[in-house]
């Protein structure tokens, strides 16, 4: 955290009674969490944590449009589930497992090679299908989840000051998506008092107009009130080539890295060296822009015993996980030929434990 | 504080503004004045620079602030200097809650954090917002929200405030607040404000200053009372000291209340003479027309009135209407009956579910319980919209959302044959509410109450019995509120029904002949308009004030009464 304060704002830190944690550390929370999904095949640890995640939100969220909107990301779970299974019924392709349905086939033109439209469906395949679509719903639910704990705005708070001007722009993006939809939805409602009822294209686009135009308008009235309240003006002009040539720096060091750590042929220390000189690169060049950009903060959110504690139950998760499968491969995944129960070991409960723990420490907001 | 000289500004389509001299000195309140587009928005915006560095247009001339030239200096760069608000404080909110908006400013002015809390508690205090410091910005009242929108500019410490109408959303006691806060910054801190507004009855008594802008953007500046004796736009207080020949003219209700014993006299006198005459015989042959006498009013109210207990006549009944928003219970219960040839204003704070009672009786928005019966006996949630806007048709709070087309021509041709009317009648109507609208224009390039108008021929394109109309005065400047008057007095000559939510007391006393008062979903008022705003001390229009006990809501009123005091032998 230390790096990406301000030198001001960490001078003289208040925070303000009764807030929720720090949004950054519900996001390592779920960042530990979704590296455990990632890092295991288990379906029984993936529903173990999907359930502490859904039990964390269920109570700690407050009464925020974003908490309400975790709903959302749980319909959008089931939807995965079911598409991938309706995928694999019907472009699937078979395997030497007992069949479960004997669907019809529907014969594709001959030159459709090795695929068939419904066909026999096999267990392996159909449990395979809902395990994958699982791991991938596990994922967006915890991204959802962080969503709902941690309001974007404040997250985008704490971003480095050289990323001021951007975080703002995003905190308005964030800000004007809902409106545009409420424009749609009032827009659509007073052309139905004119008796426009119709669909498709042109009511589209009929529709379209008033709501752009309503958006523009919006947009350049926030762009105005910010200009007048002294956005933007803090900045020293000048500078900015050193900057601008210090990150072109970094970039061309991690590329060099990465290219190095995924090609076996390269030396081995200069995946490390490339990768390393980049971050300190870029970090540097991030504080000399920061400085540039002269602002505060009010209130920032602090960083205390409890923000400690829900992102250190992120890591232990992930740690758990990935040591566990490290440890014990076999407890990675359920088998498929034939179908198994999934076993649970030690490091998948402890993975479940760390990650419903905050239900206890995050909760008592406001 | 704020000095123009000889700014004029072009946008491309001739000069908005020409050669404005004005100075505004140190801690004054300046009103500035107008009809809808003669520029002052654009004087406004050149006072905090957006113009031109934000908005484009040309700008000659020299304008300093605080000794500033705006030319060399950008909006940010005077953010510790003028504080702008503007129109709707939502569309200028950055943050989420109070207290993080207030800090907004001071946060891109690098203040140190200490000083920003204390700023914060002291403006929170100033504005007496310290109970909504944490609240969600979404979630206050439209009064609140615009005390936030100037606590936030506040924080800077700036020594001039614009404010482009600050009230005009806002129901009577809310913008109440608005005012006396503003005159408090005035008195205690020594802002300089710069304001500008269309409802002149709300401020012109706080006003220092005036500066008076005509249609083709020529600037005349100077003492209130002087400015205003030759403006074209000039609230009741003034057009009754101008009709009274009152000289120095008064511009707040005492002034004006100190000045008119004799005429309360004679008004009194002429008011019982009318009553008593034989003018009522004599208006019950034209019901409804009640510009022509103020006993014609009362006469055209009770033929309604009697109309509307006989059964089967209403046009419009509702039963029990309940709405509900999520968990918000905007509407309890309500029951009512409007007949033909009524104008019923339906009143309440911003809030008491004014508008959500509207699209209930449209049937277009959403209704939890009850009953709505057109006159044919038809609910109009159940009928197609194209059909239902034939019975009850709706103009929403932004007119702007029913146009969708390139030019007036092409939308009043698409309102044609959307209602099956025969072409050319959304052209005609619109052309008997406002006169010489150029239908080749673009109904984003409109006026705001040319805009209405269109909005309003297009809906009665579908000739409805009832139409409902939701705050149409919202940035209407004096003149095009006129015409909307006259439009609705003539839908009630013809025996339709309307139905108008509104805060502007004025508007409503020149209309309305009956009055529903909205509290917290629930009708606690049904009376005659006369009595209803004769009796509330918030709702009585300039004219009741300045005159009471005299049974008068208008200045046009007090000119019959007093015409019928003269000559008391005249029958109609």
């Amino acid at each position: 955290m230390a790096v990406i304060e301000g030198p001001v704002a960490r001078a003289e830190a208040t925070p303000a009674r009764g807030r929720g944690l720090h949004p950054l550390a519900w996001w390592a929370w779920a960042a530990g969490i979704a590296v455990a999904i990632t890092r295991t095949q288990n379906p029984l640890v993936i529903a173990l944590l999907l359930a502490a995640v859904v039990l964390v939100v269920t109570v700690c969220r407050d009464e925020s449009p974003w908490a309400r909107a975790f709903g959302a990301y749980l319909i959008l779970g089931l939807v995965v589930v079911a598409v991938r299974v309706a995928f694999y019924v019907v472009v699937g392709l078979p395997d030497s497992s007992p069949v479960l349905i004997d669907l019809p086939t529907v014969p594709l033109p001959d030159w459709v090679d090795s695929l068939t439209l419904l066909g026999p469906v096999h267990t392996a395949g159909l449990l395979g299908a809902i395990y994958a679509g699982l791991r991938l719903a596990a994922l967006i639910i915890t991204f959802g989840a962080a969503n709902a704990l941690a309001n974007p705005k404040r997250a985008l708070r704490s971003v480095p000051a050289s990323l001021h001007h951007l975080s703002t722009a995003v905190v308005i993006a964030v800000t004007v998506t809902p409106q545009l939809f409420t424009a749609v939805g009032r827009v659509r409602r007073a052309q139905r008092l004119r008796g426009l009822d119709a669909r498709g294209p042109r009511a589209f686009a009929g529709r379209l107009i008033p709501v752009l135009q309503d958006a523009l308008d919006r947009s350049l009235d926030l762009a105005a009130s910010m200009d007048s309240r002294g956005y933007a003006r803090g900045t020293t002009p000048g500078g900015g080539r050193h900057v601008t040539a210090a990150l072109v720096v970094a970039l061309v060091a991690g590329v060099l890295g990465t290219y190095a750590l995924l090609d076996g042929a390269a030396p081995a220390w200069l995946g490390a060296v490339g990768l390393g000189v980049g971050a300190v690169v870029a970090v540097a060049a991030s504080v000399r822009a920061g400085r540039r950009v002269d602002r505060t903060r009010y209130r920032p959110d602090p960083w205390g015993l409890r923000e400690n504690l829900v992102a250190g139950c992120g890591i232990v998760a992930a740690t758990a996980v990935v040591l566990g499968g490290w440890l014990d491969p076999g407890t990675l995944s359920a088998g498929l030929t034939p179908p198994t129960w999934p076993t649970l070991n030690v490091a998948g409960v402890v993975a479940a434990l760390a990650a419903i723990a905050p239900a206890t420490i995050g909760g008592g907001r406001r | 504080m704020i000095e123009f000289r000889d700014v004029s500004v072009d946008y491309g389509n001739g000069p908005v503004l020409r050669g404005v001299d004005a100075v505004i000195g140190e801690g004054e309140l300046c009103l500035v004045v107008g009809p809808t587009g003669s520029g002052k928005s654009s004087l406004l915006g050149a006072a905090g620079a957006r113009v031109p560095h934000f908005s484009g247009g040309r700008l000659t001339g020299t304008v300093l602030v605080d000794g500033r030239d705006t030319r060399e200096h950008l909006p940010r760069d005077l953010a510790d200097v003028v504080g702008v608000v503007g129109q709707d404080p939502l569309a200028s909110f950055v943050t989420d809650t109070v207290a993080e908006e207030l800090a907004f400013a001071m946060e891109q002015l690098a203040l140190a954090p200490t000083l920003m809390r204390r700023r914060v508690e002291e403006v929170l205090d100033l504005l007496g917002l310290a109970a909504l410091r944490d609240r969600p910005l979404g979630d206050l009242s439209g009064g609140q929200q615009q005390r936030v929108a100037i606590g936030a500019v506040l924080t800077a410490q700036p020594r001039i405030l614009v404010l482009d109408e600050p009230t005009s959303a806002l129901d009577p006691a809310a913008a109440e607040d608005v005012l006396a806060a503003l005159t408090r910054l005035v008195h205690d801190a020594g802002i300089t404000v710069l304001l500008a507004e269309h409802r002149l009855e709300r401020v012109v008594q706080f006003a220092d200053a005036v500066i008076s802008l005509t249609a083709d953007g020529v600037a005349t500046s100077g003492d209130p009372a002087t400015v205003l004796a030759g403006s074209a736009v000039a609230p009741p207080v003034v057009e009754l000291g101008r009709l009274a020949g009152w000289d120095p003219l008064p511009l707040s209700v005492r002034d004006a209340r100190r000045t008119a014993g004799p005429l309360r006299e004679r008004v009194l006198a002429g008011s019982s003479a009318a009553a008593g005459g034989p003018g009522s015989e004599g208006t019950t042959a034209e019901p409804g027309s009640f510009r022509s006498a103020s006993a014609g009013r009362s006469a055209g109210r009770s033929a309604a009135r009697s109309a509307a207990d006989e059964p089967g006549t209403p046009t419009l009944t509702a039963d029990g209407l309940h709405v509900r928003h999520g968990r918000a219970h905007a509407v309890r219960g309500v029951d009512l009956a409007l007949a033909a040839g009524e104008v019923v204003a339906l009143m309440g704070r911003n809030g008491a579910g004014k508008s959500s009672l509207l699209w209930a009786l449209s049937g277009a928005g959403p209704r939890s319980a009850g009953t709505v019966r057109t006159a044919a006996g038809a609910d109009p949630a159940d009928q197609r919209p194209a059909v239902a806007r034939r019975q009850v048709a709706l103009v929403p709070q932004s007119p702007t959302d029913l146009l969708y087309l390139a030019t007036v021509s092409a939308e009043c041709a698409a309102a044609d044959s959307q209602a099956d009317a025969e072409p050319g009648s959304t052209a005609r109507i619109l052309g008997s509410i406002t006169p010489g609208i150029d239908p080749g224009r673009h109904p984003r390039d409109l006026s705001e109450g040319q805009r209405l108008a269109l909005a309003v021929a297009v809906q009665l394109a579908a000739a409805p019995a009832v139409l409902l109309l939701d705050e149409p005065t919202r940035g209407l400047d004096y003149p095009a509120k006129a015409e909307l008057v006259a439009a609705l007095a003539g839908l009630r000559r013809q025996g339709r029904t309307v139905l108008v939510a509104s805060h502007d007391v004025e508007f409503v006393a020149q209309l309305a002949d009956r009055v529903l008062l909205l509290a917290d979903g629930e009708v606690v008022t049904d009376a005659p308009a006369r009595d209803f705003l004769l009796d509330s001390p918030v709702f009585a229009p300039q004219v009741a004030k300045i005159l009471a006990p005299a049974p008068v809501l208008t200045v046009a009123d007090v000119r019959r009464a007093l015409d019928a005091g003269a000559e008391p032998e005249s029958a109609p």
